[in-house]
């Protein structure tokens, strides 16, 4: 401090300070300006988008789903319901180190090596802001117990309650419903995430799939407003879910076991017809599988022993399957003809046991025909030419007829065409034509391909739903009802059908076919060569009249000159047995086709399944319907 | 020495203008006391919405605040000449007090900025030396030949150095910046050269690449999230950018006080602290921020004219640092709470919740009165 005083010159000094605070003053009021304008833009500038961000910072829209709609039999049993079901569910944020919260939750509750990896990846996952994701599914009550008791070990996982899908008739329906499944990647492609906002499942196959709009109902949603750490505060606004509209289907839960029962251990399809609505009774398809397994997901190791099995238990063969109808299209065959004018019933033929094509050596033989030439059904007319199921009568029939008459004419009973208003997988069959020949397997028509065509072989496919729906025409004298399973009464709009089908023929046509059906089942008694072709096995001591026609198709070709022998082929080379029936004759209730696969003779296999299914309809469960309207159980 | 100079009126300056005898008596300015007086209370308001309506909260800060006022009125009584003879005194403490912080100092958070005297005191020697530095620099350039020549400014820059190398390895970037600011302002306010500023402005850009490997990875991150808060938006970014939310959703008029759900809803952070400014943004809207940027333009206008108006230089510079790096801190505050500068630990002067930051304010209060009131009469 040795700086002289009398250097100091203040005046200069004050006059820099001055200066420099008048310079430090702007700088400041600079400064605060531009805190001003910076304000400024986001308060007034960015106002709108800072609304939004902050609104959507406080207000979390929890959906509320809709409860599914029930499927219920015609009689009012439940087909599919919602059981509770408790998850397990995860919040991401909330978790904090993902490692040691599995190690912990592996110790509590057992996980498998699939579920251990859906929990990673979801811990790991951001999506919205705490939502809860579920990891484990339908815990049992002991691991909610053990879950619950170690809850403070686990921030950010609870157990959360909901309905989930339920088949109480297990696979005795799951053909015949169909299912849901839980929501993939895919599905989630496809849908209105809006609309199915805290719904895990979507129906995947058959009606649960067809009526999807109808059972899934109206989410609704809470609007809440949650705080930083999703804690809920309080409810701003409320939507109630109109929950799904219930379903009911003609299906007939008795007859359909019933069904199952008679057909037993084999594989096979049984689909019955009311022909008055062309509703569903019955629809089994033999083996199946429980559509339960699917509601939460099954396993890969089980799927893919589902998938694999020979038995192909996945696979719906009452719409699916694809089979030659054999000789139960001659009834049809025979009403084209009459229809067209190429027969009459009083007209006969020679039947040698075999049938030759003008110019041609092959022999077409008829199925009595022996090696020894013995065969044949010596003078046959259109009536017994069905009853006794001679091919040759319908070789030299259809060969008359000709493939184009044919063909038209069959369409008009729904071969060919899907017809299902409301079975979504059903499969299209095969009606062959010129023109489809031309197109697929590019080669001409051959008049041989109209031979095997006469009596349902060759290139021909029909489902087991396509046969009954036929077999409920011909129970209608014609009149073509679309088949169908829901009753139309519970929908707000009855599914519009997809396709016209051609002039239906004059009933009076019917009858005389019909005539012979009824023979084939009843007439009997009268010597070898001359009874119906199921009256041994079924005709005997039946109560009420019935109309049917067995058939078998080929699942091998025969060689020429070769006799079938079903002991000498494998069980899975046999031939497939079709029974196909409706009763009572007059006023029908009830039409029906049975197929067995590899089940051998139609008559002789197919023939009692069906028979024992009229019984149960006719005989059992109506008395038990009227007594339980009398009971006033049902209305 | 230019004590010599000041002959100031004892005790009371009855007379000497037609001001109330009251405040004359206390050794206040009117003006100044009265801005203050209305900027606490708009604190006290924001502060009650941001505690959830608690009186709790607000008990405590009025406590605080009248500790405040209370050291302002005691520091006001105090002439400046004895300010000037403690100057030295007190910076020695405070550099002591901060050294002590390496052996003694408690840490929280990897850093030692607390020294802590069981069942007594709890206290950042730092916030001492927000007041101690300005003081210190004053005395030593009050009596220098100014605009400051080498040595002076040599001696000058040292003086700020080691306290602001102390802070610095606590570690405490952000007070340490602080503090180098108030410094710098003194040393600017005495007549360093622009040319001298501009020099050490190009040498800190030169030196910015370096800086930034020597900076903390935190440290880092927070200058990274100001430029793209979108980066780690539920980790560093989501205070700067809840609090952007918080301040354009309040509008020209806000949301209403206690009316705000960003606030209330914990979506904001440090709501009573650091970010309150955000709390009275969403809640009272551009209105609300302008009023308070006005209040505190007219505190620090008050606080330049008395700087203006003493009659030395110790007493300038001094009056005159304490206002401008209150204005820093105004400025740095908001402006990190609006996202244009790095989020550093500053609250808001007088409104957010906080004790040892309050009395070093209202100390350096006390000293702007206390400089104002002792004048000669003659002005």
């Amino acid at each position: 401090m040795a700086e002289p005083l009398a250097l100091k010159d203040h005046h200069l000094e004050s006059q820099i300070y001055i200066e420099r605070v008048a310079a430090g003053a702007l700088v400041v009021g600079l400064l605060f300006l531009a805190l001003l304008a910076r304000i400024g833009y986001l308060q007034i500038y960015e106002y709108r988008d800072a609304v939004s961000q902050s609104e959507e910072n406080r207000i979390q829209v929890v959906a509320r789903p809709p409860v599914r709609g029930l499927i219920l039999d015609a009689k009012g049993l439940l087909l599919a319901d919602n059981r509770p079901s408790r998850d397990l569910r995860l919040i991401p944020e909330q978790i904090n180190d993902v490692p040691d919260t599995l190690q912990k939750l592996q110790a509590v509750l057992e996980m498998s090596l699939e579920e251990v990896e859906r929990f990673r990846s979801l811990a790991e996952r951001q999506y919205r802001r705490f939502e809860a994701l579920p990891v484990l599914f339908d815990l049992s009550d002991a691991q909610v117990a053990q879950f619950e008791a170690n809850r403070y070990q686990f921030p950010g996982l609870f157990v959360s309650g909901k309905l989930v899908r339920n088949y109480p008739q297990g696979e005795l329906v799951a053909h015949a419903v169909g299912s849901v499944r839980r929501i993939n990647d895919q599905d989630a492609k496809l849908i209105n995430a809006t609309d199915y906002a805290g719904t895990d499942h979507i129906g995947k196959l058959g009606v649960e799939r067809f009526y999807e709009g109808t059972l899934l109902g109206q989410v609704g949603y809470d609007q809440i407003e949650v705080n930083a750490r999703g804690r809920q505060m309080q409810t701003l606004e409320s939507v109630k879910p109109v929950n799904g509209r219930d379903l009911q289907l003609y299906l007939d839960v008795g007859l359909q076991a019933a069904a199952d029962r008679a057909l037993g251990d084999r594989r096979g399809a049984i689909v019955a017809i009311e022909p008055k609505s062309g509703g569903i009774l019955a629809l089994l398809s033999r083996p199946a599988y429980d559509p339960n397994l699917f509601v939460q997901g099954i396993s890969h190791k089980a799927y893919n022993a589902l998938r694999t099995s020979v038995d192909a238990p996945l696979f719906n063969r009452a719409i699916q399957g694809q089979y030659q109808p054999g000789s139960t299209l001659k009834p049809f065959i025979g009403l084209v003809a009459l229809g067209e004018g190429f027969a009459n019933i009083k007209d006969k033929i020679e039947d040698p046991g075999w049938y030759q094509l003008p110019g041609n050596e092959r022999l077409y033989r008829d199925w009595n025909w022996t090696k020894t030439d013995a065969g044949g059904h010596g003078q046959v007319n259109l009536q017994k030419a069905i009853y006794r199921s001679c091919n040759v009568y319908f070789y030299d029939l259809a060969v008359r007829l000709g493939i184009d008459r044919l063909s038209e004419g069959l369409s008009r009973f729904g071969f060919g065409a899907v017809t299902a208003l409301d079975l979504p997988e059903a499969s299209v069959g095969l009606l062959p034509s010129r023109d489809w020949k031309q197109q697929v397997k590019r080669l001409p028509w051959y008049p041989g391909d109209t031979v095997n065509l006469g009596i349902g072989h060759g290139d021909v496919l029909v489902t087991p739903l396509q046969m009954a729906t036929a077999v409920a025409t011909l129970a209608n004298r014609g009149k073509f009802v679309r088949p169908r399973m829901v009753q139309s009464s519970a929908l707000e709009q009855a599914p519009s059908p997809t396709q016209a089908l051609g002039e239906p023929l004059s009933q009076a046509l019917f009858e005389p076919i019909i005539e012979a059906m009824e023979m084939v089942v009843h007439r009997g008694n009268q010597g070898f060569g001359e009874n119906g072709t199921a009256w041994a096995y079924i005709g005997r001591d039946i109560e009420y009249r019935m109309a049917g026609k067995s058939g078998t198709a080929q699942v091998v070709e025969i060689e020429q000159g070769e006799v079938y022998d079903a002991s000498l082929i494998s069980e899975r080379q046999r031939k497939h047995a079709w029974f196909v029936a409706f009763a009572p004759v007059v006023a029908p209730e009830i039409a029906i086709a049975v197929l067995i696969e590899n089940g051998g003779g139609g008559s002789e296999q197919a023939a009692p399944i069906a028979r024992e299914l009229l019984d149960y309809y006719l005989l059992e469960s109506k008395p038990l319907a009227t007594a339980m309207t009398a009971a006033g159980l049902m209305p | 020495m230019s004590r010599d100079f000041i002959r100031q009126l004892p005790g009371t300056s009855e007379g000497y203008s037609g001001r109330t005898p009251v405040f004359n008596w206390f050794n206040v300015d009117p003006l100044l006391f009265c801005i203050l007086a209305v900027i606490v209370s708009f604190g006290l308001l924001i502060l009650y919405s941001a505690a959830d309506a608690s009186t709790s909260v607000i008990q405590a800060q009025c406590v605080r605040l009248a500790a405040g006022f209370g050291l302002m009125l005691l520091v006001a009584q105090v002439p400046p000449y004895v300010l000037l003879r403690l100057a030295p005194v007190l910076y020695l403490i405070g550099l002591l007090l901060l050294a002590l912080t390496y052996p003694f100092g408690t840490e929280v958070n990897g850093s030692r900025r607390w020294l802590r005297i069981p069942g007594l005191i709890n206290f950042q020697p730092s916030e001492a030396m927000k007041v101690f530095l300005p003081m210190v620099m004053a005395w030593y350039l009050s009596d220098r030949h100014l605009p400051p020549g080498t040595k002076p400014l040599t001696v000058g820059m040292a003086l700020m150095l080691v306290p602001f190398g102390l802070i610095l390895m606590q570690p405490d970037l952000g007070t340490a910046l602080l503090i180098a600011a108030s410094g710098l302002l003194v040393l600017l306010l005495a007549g360093l050269s622009w040319r001298f500023l501009m020099g050490l402005g190009a040498i800190l850009v030169a030196a910015a690449p370096v800086m930034w490997f020597l900076i903390r990875e935190y440290q880092r991150q927070r200058i990274l999230t100001l430029f793209d808060p979108e980066r780690d938006p539920l980790g560093a970014g989501w205070n700067i950018i809840q609090s952007k939310i918080a301040i354009g959703s309040g509008g020209l008029g806000g949301k209403g006080l206690l009316n705000g759900t960003q606030s209330h809803l914990d979506f904001l952070p440090e709501t009573q602290t650091d970010f309150i400014v955000a709390v009275l943004a969403e809640e009272l809207g551009f209105i609300g921020v302008a009023s308070l940027l006005m209040l505190y333009g007219l505190f620090i206008f008050r606080g330049l004219l008395i700087s203006v108006q003493a009659q030395d230089t110790f007493g300038r510079l001094l009056a005159g640092s304490i206002t401008f790096t209150f204005a820093v801190y105004v400025f740095v505050n908001i402006g990190m709470v609006s996202g244009i500068l790095p989020v550093v630990g500053v609250p808001l002067p007088l409104v957010s919740f906080g004790g040892s930051s309050l009395l070093t304010l209202f100390a350096g209060f006390g000293m702007l009165m206390s400089i104002h009131s002792h004048r000669r009469i003659n002005i």
